[in-house]
């Protein structure tokens, strides 16, 4: 029977939403158990929350000063050892994830399987290639562990409320290097909702023109309650901070809202929004690609359109 | 020192791709291919450090089948010394391709080894953390900023959260994101140079890397459509659509 080990994702003594969304995945897998790692310096409030987690049979915790910060040389060799017993162990599919993961699987000598979409059975997933153009199934060994990232915009949050899981403190028998380390975060200071757990998300592309006109984009969002994306070229040209990309190379989101702004609709930035609800393009080209997978596609001119929007809303 | 850079053949990202009807793989006959993307960043990355007087020496290393030289030849032109080819004809899964890094860097001793951090293909995000595992040394994914000194290097990390900050001793792995730079076109007479730089050919089967690729790819399918939705007009009409909706 599976045993699935769960790697929670926290910022802030925070638990982040992706860890849920794991859950969800390892809920699928339809196994004996569910637990969940939480590795940081004070454990305890996160621990917590992750136990309300339904489907989450135990909260195992290893709080060390090491684990302050999610360096992936520091936490792969504790996730590796904690990993014994376990047939599956499981992480979010950000940039966290990513980044852990395959230093786990190498450590335990195992191929990973990226950015599960789905799980056909205990050992078959789905997962995207080429940009998301293709799907392939794909069969893991079943005498090995198996690792693998969970992409998140493929999966609900697993409920919470019911469960009260166990939260049990973790000894990790690990040497760990002191090779790398931390020096500062620079987070983009906002109050608008997350970009990967918004329901609504407007973003801006090249076709915004500028810094300062991406404002208008910025207040329309915060009209409607939403967070804020872009197009690559609207970061590379410096409108926006890189966090905010959205697309292949930047964050898969799945909101219940999608509107695409001044964004030509390539085939890179599609991948990051093939999930949404519904998606909503404003271009002044009639022939943009954005408009063959638009829900909504209304033609004109952005600085136009986003006053007579904000006009129709009060 | 020496830096290393990992510089894979794969389609060009203007390709559509497309699923074969039997589900057997994706068409890739007659397709354009090219270096990846993050691959000519980082071979960039690691000609700007030589150029700057940190790195002596660029070598590129690609690993794939035996007419993958021209692709490398393309490396070389842009500025690399001298390239690896490590040939096999079989696909090669991350922890296979990090393996053999490994060999190649017990035998070049690198100061830092440059990754894509993925390839646009597979997409796999994996074979630079692969590396640094096996090799026990840091990694620094996602790169968007890059300083060396005092045998340390200081990395800018894109991550979800915003841009973090990392310090990672040498040897080091560092992967690429899109913003670390802007890759130089090549020159046609750096074209001519490139033909005369060596191309070291290495069997993969005689590095003594042991190829046990463990996951199987049975089924390829096209990813499900979206439908073609509706026109409006106006600003008013989809505000109206939207609120019928429940999205508003
Ligand atoms: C390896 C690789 C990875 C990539 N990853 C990503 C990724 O993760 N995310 C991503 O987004 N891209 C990515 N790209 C880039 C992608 O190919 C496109 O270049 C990019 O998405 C284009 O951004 P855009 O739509 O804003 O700009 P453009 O393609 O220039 O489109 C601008 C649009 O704005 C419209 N417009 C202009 N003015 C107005 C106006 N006043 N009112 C209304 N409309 C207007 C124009 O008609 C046009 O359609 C990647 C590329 C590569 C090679
Ligand atoms: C048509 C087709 C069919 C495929 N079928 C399968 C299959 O059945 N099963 C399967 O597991 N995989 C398959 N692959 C994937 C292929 O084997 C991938 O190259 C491999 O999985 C490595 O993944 P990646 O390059 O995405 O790794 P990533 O970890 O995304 O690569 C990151 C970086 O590592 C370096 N790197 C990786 N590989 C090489 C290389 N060969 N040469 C030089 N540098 C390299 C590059 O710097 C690259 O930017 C297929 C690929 C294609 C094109």
């Amino acid at each position: 029977m599976s045993k699935i080990l769960v790697i929670a994702e926290h910022l802030g003594g925070k638990l982040n939403s992706s860890t849920a969304r794991a859950v969800s995945a390892a809920i699928a897998v339809k196994g004996e158990a569910i637990d969940v790692l939480v590795l940081a310096d004070s454990a305890d409030a996160i621990a917590a929350e992750a136990a309300k987690i339904d489907g989450v049979s135990r909260v195992l915790t290893v709080a060390r000063a090491e684990n302050a910060h999610p360096l992936a040389a520091v936490l792969a060799p504790q996730i590796a050892k904690a990993a014994a017993g376990y047939s599956h162990v499981f992480v979010p599919s950000t940039t966290f994830g990513k980044d852990v993961a395959p230093r786990v699987a190498a450590l335990l000598g195992v191929a990973q399987v990226s950015d599960v979409m789905s799980v056909e059975a205990a050992h078959t997933f789905k997962r995207p290639i080429y940009a998301g153009n293709a799907i392939i199934t794909v069969e893991a060994d079943a005498t090995h562990t198996v690792v693998a990232t969970i992409r998140s915009a493929s999966w609900p949050a697993a409920t919470t409320g019911v469960n009260s899981a166990p939260v049990e403190a973790l000894t990790v028998d690990a040497a760990l290097p002191t090779h790398t380390r931390f020096v500062e975060l620079k987070q983009g200071s906002s109050d608008r909702p997350d970009l990967q757990s918004a329901s609504k998300v407007v973003s801006g592309g090249r076709g915004v023109g500028s810094k300062e006109n991406f404002d208008i984009i910025f207040k329309f969002a915060d009209k409607i309650g939403a967070g804020v994306g872009a197009s690559r070229a609207a970061v590379d040209a410096g409108y926006v901070p890189s966090d905010l990309q959205v697309g292949q190379t930047g964050k898969i989101i799945a909101p219940e809202l999608y509107m695409a702004i001044g964004i030509s609709g390539a085939i890179q930035h599609l991948t990051g929004i093939k999930d949404a609800g519904t998606i909503v393009a404003i271009n002044k080209d009639g022939e943009a690609p954005i408009f063959e997978v638009a829900d909504f596609g209304l033609v004109g001119d952005l600085f136009k359109i986003i006053p007579e929007l904000e006009a129709a809303l009060n | 020192m020496k830096i290393l850079v990992g510089y894979k053949r794969v389609v060009d990202y203007n390709v559509r791709i497309q699923v074969k009807p039997d589900g057997s793989g994706v068409v890739t006959d007659g397709v354009k291919l090219s270096a990846n993307p993050f691959d000519d960043i980082a071979l960039e990355e690691a000609l700007r450090l030589r150029e700057k007087g940190v790195a002596e020496e660029v070598i590129v290393v690609g690993i794939g089948p035996a007419d993958l030289t021209a692709h490398l030849r393309n490396g070389l032109a842009m500025g690399a010394n001298r390239a690896i080819h490590v040939v096999t004809g079989d696909a090669v899964q991350p922890l296979t391709a990090a393996r053999v890094f490994l060999k190649l860097i017990e035998k070049e001793q690198p100061g830092l080894v440059i990754l894509g951090k993925q390839a646009i293909d597979d997409d796999a995000n994996q074979t630079g953390q692969m590396l640094a595992a096996l090799w026990d040394r840091p990694q620094a994914t996602f790169a968007s900023k890059v300083e060396i000194a005092d045998g340390k290097a200081t990395v800018t990390r894109e991550v979800d959260a915003g841009l973090e900050v990392i310090e990672a001793e040498l040897p080091a792995v560092i992967t690429t994101d899109l913003r670390l730079n802007e890759p130089r076109f090549i020159k046609l007479p750096d074209i001519m140079k490139a033909k005369s730089k060596p191309i070291d050919t290495i069997e993969l089967g005689s590095l003594g890397v042991e190829a046990n690729d463990q996951l199987k790819t049975t089924h390829y399918a096209a990813p499900a459509k979206r439908s073609k939705g509706v026109m409006v007009k106006d600003a008013a009409e989809l505000v109206a659509a939207l609120r019928q909706k429940g999205l508003l």
